[in-house]
Order: C-alpha cells, then sequence, then structure tokens
C-alpha cells in the first residue's frame, strides 16, 4: 500500500477515527467519505451522521499473503460487518481469535493503531471491530 | 458506421520471462500481430496495462510501443481500467474504427509481474480497489474474494468441492497450449489441499505471478476486404458498477457485468443460446461462477452444475476458457483481455489446433476490473 504522508491520511480522520459518515438526504445512501453529488441518485446535499458501533459479523477471512507495509501483521482477520442501520462496512477484526468467530455474532468498533509506517514512523489509527464485551 | 474486424493477433507465452523486458514482450506481441495480418502500420496504438506504473516505474507506454516498432509518428497512448486494461484498450480501439477515423489501430496489453517482491504485487493488484478504504486497512484483493466466496456458499448452500472444479476444468484445458503458463492438469485434491491465501479461497483458485502481452490488429471494412488474412467481426461493450462490492445492493452478482452482456448481444444480434465458445473472467474460481450467474448463463446459486455437468468442457454445449482461461492459461492483470480475444479470434479462424471446438460461430468474453467493478464484454463472429 501507499506510504503515509500526514495531509493524505489527515484527511479522512473522521471516518477512519469515529465511524463518521456523509448520509444522503434524499435517498438515505451512506458515503463514508464526503462526497459531491450521491453514487445512488445524485442528489447534492448530506448530513453528516456516526454510524453505530455495533454490528453483526457477516463473513471473514484471514489475509496470508499481505501487501507492502503490512507484512510484520500479517496473518491478520479482515471481516465484513452489517452495522445496527444496515451499512456494510469491511474491518480488521481485534483480540480475538479466528476459531472464536461466529458468522452472526454482535461486533463492537473499537480504535486502534492499524499500521506504522517504515520510513517516517508515522502511526496510522483507525477502527478495527471485535467481539462486543456483553 | 463501420464494422470491426480483428485481423491479426499475436501472442506471447505467459511465463516467468526473468531474461524479457515488459518493452520487449509487449514488442513481441504487437509485431506478431502486424505479420499475422500482413500490415505494417496502422493508424493508431493502444496498450493497456495495469502494473507497468508501478512495478517497472515505466508509464507513457504508448510512445515507449510506438518507438520499439519503428513506428514513432503516430499516435499511441495508453489505456486503464484495473485487470480490464487489455479489453479497454480494444474498447478504444474499436471505437476509433467504428468512427471512421482509422482504418487499422493496433491494441495491445501487457504486464510483467515477476519484475516485483510478492508484497509489491499484491499492493498492486489492490490500485483497482478503494485505497482510502479497503486498501488502508490491508484488506488485498483475495481477502475481498474470501468474503465473498463465504457469503456465496451459505447463501445458496453450495461446497467449496463445487466451485473449486472451475480451476481443474481450466487445467484440463491448457494442456498442449503452447502459450499457456501452466500446461498441465490438477485433480480437485490439488486445489482443494493448497493453502489458503484467504480462507476459504485456496491458492490454486487464484492466479499466480505471470508475464506476457497480447495484441491484436483491428480493422474497418475497407482494409477487411483488402487483408488476405483470417478475419473475425468483433462488437465491445462495457459497463461500470461501485468500486467496493458490499456497497453494493448485492455483493453476490455482478450488475456491470449483466448490462455489458445485455448491451453486446443486442449490438451483435445474437442470443445466449448462440454463443458457442466463452471466455470467463476467472481470476478467483468465486469470480468464474457469479460471472456465468451474472451474465445469464446459469441460475443464481446454479454454475456449479455447468461444471458438474460438463457443459463447460470442449466437447460441451457451452465450451469455456477453451486455452485454460486466468487459472491455467495465466492472469497477467492488464494482458489479459487482449489474450481472451485473441484466444477467440484463434478458435473462429480454426487455427485453435487440439483445442478447437467444432462448429462455433460466434464466441464471447467476458473481462472484468477489480470485482466487477468494470466489465468488458467483447462477442466475435466467424467471418463467412
Amino acid at each position: 500500500m501507499f506510504r503515509i504522508k500526514v495531509p493524505r491520511f489527515w484527511r479522512y480522520r473522521e471516518f477512519r477515527y469515529r465511524l463518521s459518515a456523509w448520509k444522503c438526504i434524499h435517498c438515505g445512501e451512506v458515503h463514508f467519505f464526503k462526497p459531491l453529488v450521491c453514487r445512488r441518485c445524485r442528489y447534492r446535499e448530506f448530513s453528516e451522521v456516526t454510524l453505530p458501533y455495533t454490528g453483526k459479523l457477516l463473513a471473514y477471512t484471514i489475509v496470508r499473503s499481505p501487501p507492502a507495509g503490512f507484512e510484520e501483521y500479517a496473518p491478520y482477520i479482515i471481516g465484513l460487518i452489517e452495522l445496527e442501520d444496515g451499512t456494510r462496512i469491511v474491518s480488521q477484526l481485534a483480540d480475538v481469535d479466528p476459531e472464536e468467530l461466529k458468522i452472526g455474532m454482535k461486533m463492537e468498533a473499537t480504535f486502534k493503531r492499524i499500521r506504522e509506517d517504515g520510513v517516517d514512523k508515522i502511526i496510522a489509527y483507525g477502527y478495527k471491530f471485535r467481539p462486543a464485551i456483553q | 458506421m463501420s464494422r470491426v474486424y480483428v485481423a491479426g493477433v499475436g501472442l506471447t507465452k505467459v511465463d516467468e520471462h526473468w531474461k524479457t523486458s515488459l518493452e520487449q514482450l509487449v514488442t513481441e506481441a504487437s509485431l506478431k500481430a502486424l505479420d499475422d495480418a500482413g500490415l505494417e502500420s496502422v493508424d493508431a496504438i493502444y496498450v493497456g496495462s495495469m502494473l507497468s506504473e508501478i512495478l517497472q516505474e515505466q508509464g507513457h507506454l504508448g510512445a515507449v510501443l510506438a518507438e520499439e516498432l519503428g513506428l514513432s509518428g503516430i499516435p499511441a497512448m495508453s489505456v486503464e481500467a484495473a485487470t480490464a486494461s487489455g479489453a479497454a484498450s480494444i474498447y478504444v480501439g474499436a471505437r476509433e474504427i467504428e468512427s471512421g477515423r482509422a482504418k487499422a489501430v493496433l491494441v495491445a496489453g501487457v504486464d510483467k509481474m515477476s519484475d516485483g517482491m510478492a508484497e509489491e504485487v499484491t499492493s498492486a493488484l489492490m490500485v483497482g480497489e478503494k485505497q482510502e478504504y479497503t486498501g488502508f486497512i490491508g484488506a488485498t484483493f483475495y481477502s475481498l474474494n474470501a468474503l465473498i466466496y463465504s457469503l456465496y456458499m451459505k447463501r445458496y448452500d453450495v461446497s467449496q468441492e463445487k466451485i473449486a472444479l472451475f480451476p481443474v476444468l481450466c487445467h484440463e484445458h491448457s494442456v498442449g497450449v503452447e502459450h499457456a503458463q501452466y500446461p498441465f492438469k490438477i485433480k480437485l485434491e490439488t486445489v482443494m489441499n493448497s493453502p489458503y491465501i484467504a480462507e476459504p479461497l485456496r491458492r490454486f483458485e487464484t492466479t499466480a505471478i505471470a508475464d506476457g502481452a497480447a495484441a491484436l490488429i483491428l480493422v474497418g471494412e475497407e482494409f477487411a476486404s483488402k487483408l488476405k488474412s483470417p478475419k473475425t467481426e468483433l462488437v465491445i461493450e462495457a459497463a461500470t458498477d461501485y468500486v467496493t462490492p458490499f456497497q453494493r445492493e448485492d455483493p453476490l452478482w455482478f450488475p456491470a457485468l449483466q448490462l455489458a452482456t445485455t448491451k453486446a448481444l443486442e449490438r451483435a444480434k445474437i442470443s445466449r443460446n448462440e454463443v458457442g465458445i466463452i471466455e470467463i473472467f476467472d481470476a478467483t474460481s468465486i469470480m468464474a461462477v457469479i460471472s456465468l450467474e451474472s451474465s445469464g448463463f446459469a441460475s443464481r446459486g446454479e454454475a456449479w452444475r455447468l461444471l458438474e455437468n460438463g457443459e463447460l468442457s470442449l466437447s460441451g454445449s457451452l465450451p469455456c476458457n477453451t486455452f485454460g482461461g486466468l487459472k491455467a492459461r495465466g492472469h497477467p492483470a492488464g494482458a489479459t483481455g487482449v489474450y481472451q480475444v485473441a484466444e477467440l479470434h484463434l478458435q473462429l479462424t480454426n487455427r485453435a489446433k487440439k483445442n478447437q471446438v467444432d462448429r462455433a460461430i460466434t464466441g464471447m468474453a467476458q473481462t472484468l476490473g477489480g470485482l466487477a467493478s468494470t466489465a468488458f464484454v467483447t462477442i466475435l463472429k466467424k467471418v463467412m
């Protein structure tokens, strides 16, 4: 993946840190990054929303052949979660062994380190999901 | 609007070409295509490559290829649509012939993945997905495929053994194919015992590091009647979709492929039943299965039946990936779409040697960019 430069990372922090997203006022389509035009209905007005921090696990896999920049973290788990408002989100899964995962289990968002850039030592943070603590 | 004809093809063997450069590969394929057509020059050149700017740090392939061919002076440029870049070059070339602005065009596809380290290639293959979203969290192309694979098996209650028959079919067809990367048979057990790349997706359900280039000469009606080389008539259509499949209404369906297929069939004035050969985009086994369904050649959740009943074999009702497809011929990313169409051309001009399919008069090639965020559908017809 790309080398991390601060401005490029910083401009997406609302979504990555807080699951803050943009909902089309006309059709309700959720966009993770602020769009100019709704991809579904082409309306141009959006409201800022915070996505639910909980949802259920639809599917998961383990990345065994990582991209550049992720070598030291592999193997890691990638999951597909359906949030409580129906939004689907792809996320790394944390604090869990693959054997403990079950399709349909309740998951919650947590704030984690995603990776460290090897050259400039910039640390990228973002969301990861983990089994909800009951 | 002029009709478009394929009047020449050129292929290199798909391999790890340690001694040959990207430029040499694409030049070799292009020269073969020019020679096959019996042409010295063309009006324009379009080159499709997905990875050359990343792995070789070489852009500007149009001017580079024109110079290598001794054709500097004519317009030449590259066209990009991720893994469908080769098909994109065909699309642009065909449109230029149709418009009447060009009489003959060279379209080529090339990629040389063996110049990158494994992680670099994995990263490079992610440029077709959303870098700021899935790329940022290290979700590889194969991991997104794996999520779709799990959802598919659960929804349709189909076992992996049924889907993993696709690579077995491809390898059956690649035996003895000179330009194939892996010209040998494999068993279902080999696929099922191969290591996970991202479970449930196994290594033998995906493609490998591959280098290769393919080229076509496209001509309009005027040249088609002058040139002596065997010809086929070409129609190509395209469509796009959201880049991340999980933002689509149904991640187990490729609407862009459905749309491009419908448009191409309409323009070629044929029905699905008349498609005699099909080239499916099997970047993974699960993509192949969903492609067969989305393009209307199988019902939802039922594509495995075509495999099990032998309908996709060379002697079946719909011979599929007749030279091995992406899995066994090899998948040099941006070159693949051109290989697919070149192979259909060899079939329809009776030059497919031991893989020759009898009686076919039309063929369809489906080329996908990413997880079907771009779809190209090319139909070739035999010229009687």
